[in-house]
């Protein structure tokens, strides 16, 4: 990706690192430097084992070429978290700045977290929400200050053995955010994290745990990138959201790591009576993505939804999708996948709707539609669905399709040049999605959808 | 002048138009009429560029240059429009940003689209919400007709081959159709039209500079309004 203002990276002047390789000590060494309760370095080292066992997955994106010994498993880059920018170390000022967020939070946010590498460097939230009882910590910081909380969530959601890469991130996890939204509290303004990786042949692996309490409402961004490098780093991910009675959680992410990084994340909610959970995925940069975030529907009237973008250029494969699992009556779920594949890039659709036996009367629809700007590139769809009740209401609609060539000629007479026509009509298919994600990221993805457009074509 | 000499063109393999001759001033109103499968839709589409027309022999001049080998995005340029018979609907897309879009690329001051736009929107009777849809995306019959000619008011081209823009209107439609193809005429006197259409009933709305009918792929006639009424009268047999 010629156009990825992102690429840029500075020079390492880390606290800790841990090297390249992982086996127990450098897992003791994390939970160590942590200062952890007992109880979780038990669940990293369990958790050691069961990645060590597990087989890599074949059903999806090529995974054989991870060099686990050559990554870097753990580095600190900073002394402690800020709460000022000015007070982070230049380089890593100067990067965020470049990014945009902190002018981005004067405008819009509610609160920040900003990682680098394995730590939150920076955080921040309004007075007015610490005063409402609403927390916005680091993981790390989660776990130190409210220890119960995440004894009873953590893993929850997403066991360890729930497959290799939740595994490994509950092995080595480092980061990520702990936020908790009280009774009724419903946050007006988004509050964004911000993943960063800078040194080469890194592994970042943060964990967050939301928790919204009855009735409240949270609007959660994240957004990532990485250095453009000739090694590949790793990402690998778990996010668990409880979403209580009555609550809503909307999760939007940015994913555009640079196209070296392999990005394998599991995204779980549960969510109970009358509560709504929103995914808003947006996958447009690393190597190899493997993500499908899910809904559980636990109790009545449980709604989730997914809104899953996903653009793969050359040497790309975005292997995203959905699941919803109904598992009590009257609960709905809408899953909708947009994807665009060009110059040799790989889209997959893999979605999981599940309605077990007992929830009579659910809802879902799922459509997926596929764009392919050219013959080097690809597109395909699995779609899973495991019916067990009759009383359900389930639609399901997936188109594949290339750019008309009368809507090119249209555009065309009009005095549009082929490359501007080409991104038009990509920037309208995907409008449905794009439009879901806040302004400034809807407006970035369309530019670098026009941008991307312009390269090859025309 | 827009000049069609000696065009041959074929469509999905099969010879549709077998040298066309025809000449379009600047300033006039000419009518191409015929019957249906004539090639008079593969002529509007040659003209534009279209890439399922294979112009296998003549020229298109454009003021005296052949535009023959241009793409249609250059065609626009040099000043050439053509209203769809059936504009494509792009999801996504809303009305205002593409009118922008091509304005700009038409060579247009963005500052002054705006009042463009509006002036546009005014002469045809057409709410500013209109702007707000995506560009052909379940528009009426008559909705798409209007679309077509907001952009000929807007982007003032030199000159027009407008495809069957009376077709599928009622009366109503069709008085407002030609009285906003006068306006665009009256705001924009140097532009040539060529006005095709089945029907010679748009005609008496319309000052009409000529008349010529395309007969399987050959100009077979030209004359004034005239010719159009006799047609009317005695059909295409008699040709």
């Amino acid at each position: 990706m010629e156009d990825y203002k992102y690429g840029f990276s500075e020079p390492e002047k880390n606290l800790v690192d841990l090297g390249p390789g992982l086996n127990e000590d450098v897992i003791r060494r994390i939970s160590a430097i942590k200062e952890e309760p007992s109880w979780m370095l038990e669940k990293r080292l369990s958790a050691y084992k069961i990645f060590l066992a597990k087989k890599i997955p074949d059903w999806g994106g090529d995974l054989s070429r991870i060099d686990y010994d050559k990554i870097r498993y753990y580095i600190k880059p900073s002394e402690k978290e800020e709460n000022l920018w000015d007070n982070l170390p230049r380089e890593i000022k100067e990067t965020y700045d470049k990014i945009g967020i902190p002018e981005a939070e004067k405008k819009y946010l509610a609160g920040v977290k900003a990682q680098y590498e394995s730590e939150v460097i920076y955080g921040s939230l309004l007075e007015d929400l610490k005063k409402r009882g609403v927390v916005f910590l680091g993981m790390d910081e989660g776990l130190k200050k409210y220890p119960d909380l995440v004894l009873e969530y953590f893993g929850k959601l997403v066991p360890a053995s729930d497959n290799k890469f939740a595994a490994l991130n509950t092995a080595v996890w480092s980061g990520g955010s702990f936020i908790y939204v009280p009774r009724n509290v419903k946050i007006e303004l988004p509050l964004q994290a911000y993943f960063r990786i800078n040194a080469k042949n890194m592994g970042q692996f943060e964990r967050t745990l939301i928790i919204a309490d009855e009735g409240s409402f949270v609007s959660y961004v994240e957004g990532c990138t990485a250095p453009v490098y000739s090694t590949d780093s790793l990402h690998a991910a778990v996010v668990e959201i409880i979403v209580k009675r009555g609550a809503r959680v909307r999760y939007t992410t940015i994913q555009n790591w640079s196209k070296n990084v392999y990005n394998l994340v599991t995204k779980r909610a549960f969510v109970y009576g009358e509560g709504t959970m929103e995914w808003v995925d947006g996958n447009i940069g690393s190597k190899l993505t493997m993500k499908y975030p899910s809904v559980y529907l636990m109790e009545p009237y449980a709604k989730g939804s997914v809104l899953s973008l996903a653009y793969a250029g050359a040497g790309q494969h975005q292997d995203a999708g959905a699941k919803a699992v109904h598992l009590a009556p009257n609960t709905s779920s809408q899953i909708i996948s947009k994807s665009v594949s060009k110059d040799g890039g790989r889209t997959s659709y893999r979605g999981l709707l599940k309605i077990v036996e007992s929830a009579s009367n659910c809802k879902s629809n799922v459509v997926c539609d596929a764009l392919i700007l050219d013959e080097k590139s690809r597109s395909d769809t699995y779609p899973y669905m495991k019916v067990d009740n009759e009383d359900v209401s389930v639609g399901h609609e997936a188109s594949v399709g290339k750019v008309g060539e009368d809507q090119l000629f249209y555009l065309k007479s009009r005095g549009v040049p082929e490359s501007e026509a080409i991104g038009m009509i990509v920037n309208g298919f995907i409008e449905p999605i794009a439009k879901e994600f806040p302004m400034e990221y809807a407006l970035e993805l369309n530019k670098l959808i026009s941008l991307e457009m312009e390269g090859s074509m025309g | 002048m827009l000049e069609i000499v000696n065009l041959k063109v074929s469509r999905e393999g099969k010879e549709i138009l077998k040298g066309v001759d025809l000449c379009v001033k600047s300033g006039e109103l000419s009518v191409l009429m015929g019957p249906n499968g004539s090639g008079k839709s593969t002529l509007a589409m040659s003209l534009m560029g279209s890439p399922n027309c294979e112009i296998f022999d003549g020229k298109i001049l454009l003021n005296g240059k052949n535009i023959l080998k241009e793409s249609p995005d250059k065609r626009a340029k040099e000043g050439l429009f053509m209203s769809f018979q059936y504009p494509v609907e792009v999801p996504g897309v809303t009305m205002r940003s593409f009118l922008r879009v091509a304005y700009k690329e038409l060579g247009f001051d963005v500052a002054a689209f705006n009042r463009d736009l509006d002036e546009a929107l005014n002469a045809l009777d057409l709410d500013k919400s209109f702007m707000g849809r995506f560009l052909n995306g379940g528009f009426s019959g008559g909705e798409k007709k209007k679309s077509e000619i907001l952009q000929l008011l807007l982007f003032k081209p030199k000159y027009a081959v407008l495809d069957e823009t009376d077709s599928g209107l009622d009366v109503s439609a069709l008085k407002i159709a030609a009285s906003s193809l006068q306006k665009a005429m009256l705001a924009n006197k140097n532009m040539g039209v060529l006005l095709i259409t089945h029907y010679q009933r748009v005609l008496k709305y319309l000052d009409v500079d000529s008349v010529h009918i395309l007969m399987d792929g050959r100009i077979v006639k030209s004359g004034d309004k005239n010719l159009a009424f006799e047609i009317e009268e005695e059909g295409y047999g008699r040709l």
